[in-house]
C-alpha cells in the first residue's frame, strides 16, 4: 500500500487508488475477469512514468503541458448534447458524461442476423466471452501506454459493435461522448469485431458542451475486421479548446480485408492521436486519413503506424493539416515491413497548409524495411495557400475571407472525397465549416 | 628518443565480446611499433588528455578547451534512445587515443591479404597507394606529386596546415572559428574528439581567391595520417571558393575500430566551399563523425558524402544557413553490405530569409546490410521566403536487406516551403531480363543497374573518384545476385 501511496505522489493525478476502487466496488456485476484485467491495468498506470522528453515516440510533444490534476469523474449527465449534422444512420448511442443519454433501437432485422451494438458495460454483462476475445490484444507501441491503462481502469462508456460473418450493414452506425463542466474526465473505449465477410460503417463524435471548460481524455479503439470484412470507422472530435485527448486507435486486418479510417480532428488543447493498422494476412488493405484545423495554441499530436505483418498486403496514409495563428501540428508516421513482407505496397503521406506566420509544423515520416520487393514511399510537404490561386479567386469578385475557405476545402477535398457515403460526405464538410466560421 | 620499442596489437578485437555476422574481426589487426614517448596506452583519463596536449606543446586554452570536452564526454550518456544499440559495443577503456607521428605499421606488403591486393588492382589504384592504403607504409608518400599544388596555392595565400600547426602559429585566424561551428557540447562524441583531436586539416582560404585544383586530404604537410580523431577546420573568406576531398575508394585500414572525426567549414559572405568525402573503412570500425558547415550571406556549403565501407556509420552533415540567400546541399551515397549499418542523412537548419537547402540521398542495401536515412529540416517562424526539397530513394538487392528512413522536418511560418519525398525499390526484374537478353550476365546486369540508380550523384563528384565509385560498386555487388 505504501508503494501505491508513493508513485500516485509521484503522478500528482487526481485518480486515486480510493477512487479506481470505489469505481470496481460499483461494478461487482461484471465478470470478475474484466475486474481483474482493469486492477492490473491500474496498477500498470501507477507503475508507468507520465512521457519524458527523451522518449522518441513523444518528440517535439509539449510533454510539460501534460496536467492530470483536478480531474474528476462526472456525476450528472450534460444540460444539452451537441451532435454532428444529420445523416442517415442504423443506430446510434449516446453518452453524455459517462452516463448513457440516448440509446436507439437496433433494427429487428440486424438484431435477427445476430447483430450486437450495445454500451459496453451492457456488453461485459450479456456478451463477455467475445469481449474477452478481442479486447486489447493489441500491443500498444506508440506511447501512450500510461494513458492506455488509466482507460482501462476506469472504461465504462464506450460500445461494442458485432458483426457476424457474411452479414452486411449498409447505413453507418453512430456513437457519441460528451462531456460537459470544468475538470471533467471520461474514458471512452470502442470494441468492433467484423467477422468474415461482413461489412460496417462506425461513427463516432466526441464534443464538449461548452468551448473553454478544461477536459481530460484517454480513449481507446479496437478495430478487428476478419478476412474479407470491410470496415469503416469515422472519428470526429471536437473537444473543447481546453481539453488534454487522449485517442490510441488499432486496426487488425485479416485476409483480404479492407479498411477504411477517416478522422477529424478539430478541438483540444493538446490532442494525441496515435493510430496503428496491423496487416496480418495476404490481401488486407488499410486506408488511414486525417484531416485536421488547428487554431489557435492548439496542439495536433499524430503517431500512426502501418505494421505490414504478411505479403501482399497494402496500405495508404494521408493526413492534412491547416494551421492557423500559433497553433502546432505534429505528423510522426512509420512504415515497418517484416521479413517475409514481400509485395507491399504502402504510402504515406503528410501536407501542411499554413494560414499563419507563428504557427509550428513538425514532420517526421519514416520507414522500416526488411523485405526488397516492395513498393514503399513517403512525402511530405509544407506550403501556404498559392497567391496566384488567391488572386485569381479574388478577381472574380470572391472575397479574400471566402477565397481562403475555398481553397482550404480544395485541399481537403482530396481526403472527403474519399468517403463513399454522401450524405455523410455531406455532413462532415457542413461540419468543418461551421468550425471555419468561428 | 628512448628507442624502447616494443610489439603490441594496439586494438585485438575481441570476437567473442562482440561477435557480429559477417564480420571479419580481425582485420585491422596490424601491428605497431610503439615507442613510448610518445604513447598515451589505452583508455582515456585527465592524464591522457594532458599527455596529448605536452607531446604537441599546445597553448594552454587548447588544453583547457581539451579537458572541457573531456568532462562533457563523460557526463553525456549514449544516444541509444534513438541510435543503435549497437554503440554500446565500443569499449572506450580499449581504444588508444593517441598514436604520434613517425609511428610505422609493421605490416609488410607479403602480409597484406590477396583479395585486398585484387581489391586495388580492379580499382586501378596506383602502386605507392597501395601500399599506403594496406597499412604498410604510414604515410603516403605524395608530398613530390603535389608539392606543385601546395606552392600554388601557396602564393594565392592559402594557410594549409594540421591542426596542431595552424592552431599554434595561426590562431588569431582559426581560434576565432574554432569549435564554433560544432560546439564541444553538440553531441557525445564531438566532445570526444574535441578531448583527444589530433591531425586534420585546417584551412583558409582569403578573400576573392578562387583554388582551382581540389585539395585532399592526402596532402598533408606532416601527415597523421590515420587520423582516428581527425579535426578538420576550413575558412573561406568572402568570395573564397574552394573544393576539398578526403578519403578513397580503396578498403583503408583503421589503426582503431573507433573512427571520431569533427569537421567545421566556415563560407563567408559569396564563398564557396565544396566538401567531398569518400569513406571505405574495413568492416569493424565504427565511424562517427561530426561535419557542420555555417554558411553566410550568398555562400553555399556542399557536401558530397559517400559511404560504403565501416560497420556502423552514424554521420549527418549539415548546414547553418546563416546569412540571406545562403545555399546548402547533401548529396549522399551509402552502400550497406553484410555486417554493415549506413546511418547517414542530412541537417539543414535554416537561420536567414531566402535561405534554401537541397538533399539528396540514395542508399543501396546488399545482404543483410542495413541503411539508414535520418535527416533534420528545421525553418523558425520568423523566416520567410526558406525553401527545402529532400529526396531519399533506397534500393534493396536481396529479400532479407534492410532501409529505414527517419526524416524530421519542423516548419514555422506560412512563408517557407518545404518537400520531402522517399521511396524504395529493387531493381526491376524486367530491366535485368532485358539486359540479359543482349548478352550480359544477371550480376553485370545487376551492377550496370545499381550504377544506374547512382548514376546522377555520382556524376557529380571528381571524374576520378567517379570512376572508381562506380568500380567500387562492382565489387561490391558480386556474389549478391544469384
Amino acid at each position: 500500500m505504501s508503494a501505491v501511496t508513493q508513485s500516485t505522489a509521484t503522478h500528482p493525478a487526481d485518480f486515486t487508488s480510493e477512487r479506481f476502487a470505489a469505481h470496481v466496488g460499483n461494478r461487482q456485476d461484471l465478470p470478475t475477469w474484466w475486474l481483474e484485467i482493469k486492477k492490473a491495468a491500474w496498477n500498470q498506470y501507477l507503475a508507468l512514468p507520465l512521457p519524458v522528453r527523451t522518449d522518441e515516440r513523444w518528440r517535439y510533444s509539449n510533454i510539460k503541458e501534460i496536467d492530470l490534476a483536478g480531474f474528476v469523474l462526472p456525476g450528472q449527465p450534460a444540460p444539452h448534447i451537441p451532435h454532428l449534422p444529420e445523416f442517415p444512420r442504423t443506430a446510434e448511442l449516446t453518452f453524455s458524461n459517462r452516463q448513457i443519454a440516448h440509446r436507439s433501437a437496433l433494427p429487428p432485422e440486424l438484431a435477427a442476423q445476430g447483430v450486437i451494438f450495445a454500451p459496453l458495460d451492457e456488453a461485459l454483462r450479456e456478451h463477455g466471452d467475445l469481449v474477452r476475445g478481442y479486447f486489447q490484444k493489441h500491443p500498444v507501441i506508440l506511447g501512450s501506454d500510461k494513458f492506455v491503462a488509466l482507460n482501462t481502469a476506469f472504461c465504462s462508456t464506450g460500445a461494442l459493435l458485432y458483426v457476424p460473418r457474411g452479414v452486411e450493414v449498409a447505413l453507418p452506425f453512430v456513437v457519441e461522448h460528451t462531456l460537459a463542466g470544468d475538470h471533467m474526465a471520461t474514458f471512452p473505449h470502442t470494441l468492433v469485431i467484423l467477422e468474415d465477410q461482413a461489412k460496417a460503417t462506425l461513427v463516432e463524435f466526441f464534443a464538449s458542451t461548452e468551448t473553454t471548460t478544461a477536459h481530460f481524455v484517454s480513449g481507446v479503439n479496437d478495430l478487428h475486421a476478419g478476412a474479407g470484412a470491410h470496415l469503416s470507422y469515422i472519428g470526429v472530435q471536437n473537444w473543447s479548446d481546453a481539453t488534454q485527448a487522449f485517442q490510441s486507435n488499432s486496426i487488425a486486418a485479416g485476409r483480404d480485408a479492407r479498411i477504411f479510417s477517416l478522422n477529424l480532428h478539430l478541438g483540444g488543447r493538446q490532442a494525441r492521436h496515435e493510430s496503428q493498422s496491423r496487416l496480418l494476412a495476404p490481401g488486407a488493405h488499410s486506408e488511414m486519413l486525417a484531416l485536421t484545423v488547428a487554431h489557435g495554441t492548439q496542439e495536433f499530436d499524430q503517431r500512426t503506424l502501418q505494421t505490414h505483418a504478411a505479403p501482399h498486403t497494402s496500405s495508404n496514409l494521408l493526413y492534412k493539416n491547416v494551421l492557423l495563428d500559433q497553433a502546432r501540428t505534429i505528423f510522426s508516421g512509420l512504415i515497418v515491413v517484416d521479413a517475409d513482407a514481400q509485395k507491399t505496397d504502402a504510402y504515406q503521406s503528410n501536407h501542411n497548409l499554413m494560414l499563419s506566420n507563428a504557427a509550428e509544423e513538425n514532420s517526421h515520416p519514416g520507414f522500416e524495411i526488411q523485405a526488397n520487393d516492395v513498393r514503399c514511399s513517403h512525402g511530405a510537404t509544407t506550403a501556404r495557400i498559392d497567391p496566384e490561386q488567391q488572386f485569381y479567386l479574388e478577381a472574380r469578385g470572391i472575397t479574400p475571407s471566402l477565397a481562403h475557405e475555398l481553397l482550404v476545402f480544395g485541399f481537403f477535398e482530396e481526403v472527403l472525397n474519399k468517403l463513399t457515403d454522401d450524405h455523410l460526405h455531406a455532413a462532415l464538410t457542413n461540419f468543418i465549416q461551421t468550425k471555419f466560421k468561428s | 628518443m628512448t628507442n624502447l620499442t616494443e610489439t603490441i596489437l594496439p586494438e585485438a578485437p575481441d570476437a567473442t565480446e562482440n561477435p557480429v555476422a559477417g564480420i571479419d574481426q580481425t582485420k585491422g589487426d596490424f601491428q605497431y611499433k610503439v615507442d613510448y614517448e610518445f604513447d598515451a596506452g589505452t583508455g582515456l583519463s585527465e592524464d591522457t588528455v594532458r599527455y596529448i596536449s605536452s607531446v604537441k606543446k599546445e597553448a594552454p586554452w587548447i588544453l583547457e578547451f581539451r579537458l572541457k570536452a573531456l568532462k562533457i564526454f563523460f557526463d553525456k550518456p549514449m544516444p541509444t534512445h534513438w541510435a543503435t544499440k549497437d554503440l554500446e559495443n565500443i569499449n572506450f577503456d580499449k581504444i588508444r587515443y593517441y598514436l604520434s607521428q613517425g609511428q610505422k605499421p609493421k605490416r609488410t606488403w607479403e602480409e597484406v591479404p590477396d583479395d585486398i591486393k585484387r581489391t586495388f588492382e580492379r580499382l586501378g589504384i596506383p602502386e605507392q597507394e597501395r601500399k599506403f592504403l594496406a597499412g604498410v607504409e604510414a604515410q603516403f608518400d605524395s608530398e613530390a606529386a603535389y608539392s606543385n599544388i601546395k606552392e600554388i596555392v601557396a602564393k594565392q595565400g592559402v594557410i594549409f596546415a594540421n591542426s596542431t600547426e595552424a592552431l599554434r602559429e595561426h590562431p588569431e585566424i582559426f581560434r576565432k572559428f574554432f569549435g564554433k561551428v560544432i560546439p564541444t557540447g553538440d553531441n557525445k562524441f564531438s566532445a570526444l574528439n574535441s578531448a583527444v583531436f589530433s591531425g586534420g586539416s585546417f584551412i583558409y582560404v582569403p578573400k576573392g581567391v578562387k583554388v582551382a585544383q581540389p585539395l585532399q586530404a592526402y596532402f598533408r604537410i606532416n601527415a597523421e595520417n590515420f587520423g582516428q580523431f581527425e579535426r578538420t577546420l576550413i575558412i573561406a573568406d568572402e568570395g573564397a571558393e574552394l573544393t576539398y576531398m578526403e578519403g578513397c575508394t580503396a578498403p583503408k585500414f583503421s589503426t582503431s575500430t573507433l573512427h571520431s572525426a569533427v569537421v567545421e567549414l566556415v563560407a563567408l559572405k559569396g564563398a564557396k566551399i565544396q566538401y567531398i568525402t569518400v569513406q571505405n573503412w574495413a568492416n569493424n570500425v565504427f565511424n562517427l563523425v561530426t561535419k557542420r558547415g555555417v554558411a553566410h550571406e550568398n555562400a553555399t556549403i556542399k557536401w558530397i558524402d559517400c559511404n560504403i565501407g565501416s560497420r556502423l556509420t552514424m554521420k549527418y552533415p549539415g548546414v547553418v544557413l546563416k546569412g540571406r540567400k545562403a545555399r546548402g546541399e547533401v548529396i549522399s551515397i551509402a552502400l550497406a553490405n553484410d555486417g554493415q549499418h549506413q546511418d547517414t542523412g542530412a541537417k539543414m537548419i535554416h537561420a536567414a530569409d531566402e535561405t534554401t537547402s537541397n538533399i539528396v540521398a540514395k542508399s543501396i542495401s546488399v545482404g543483410q546490410g542495413r541503411s539508414t536515412y535520418r535527416g533534420v529540416v528545421h525553418i523558425p517562424k520568423h523566416l520567410k521566403g526558406c525553401k527545402n526539397n529532400t529526396e531519399c530513394d533506397a534500393l534493396l538487392i536481396n529479400t532479407n536487406s534492410r532501409t529505414d528512413t527517419y526524416p524530421a522536418i519542423t516548419v514555422r511560418g506560412e512563408a517557407n516551403s518545404v518537400q520531402h519525398e522517399a521511396s524504395v525499390s529493387k531493381v526491376s526484374a524486367e530491366q535485368i531480363f532485358y539486359m540479359q537478353q543482349r548478352g550480359l550476365t544477371e550480376a553485370q546486369a545487376m551492377s550496370l543497374s545499381v550504377n544506374g540508380f547512382i548514376n546522377d550523384l555520382a556524376s557529380q563528384f571528381p571524374m576520378e573518384y567517379s570512376v572508381e565509385l562506380k568500380r567500387l560498386i562492382d565489387l561490391e555487388m558480386e556474389g549478391s545476385v544469384g
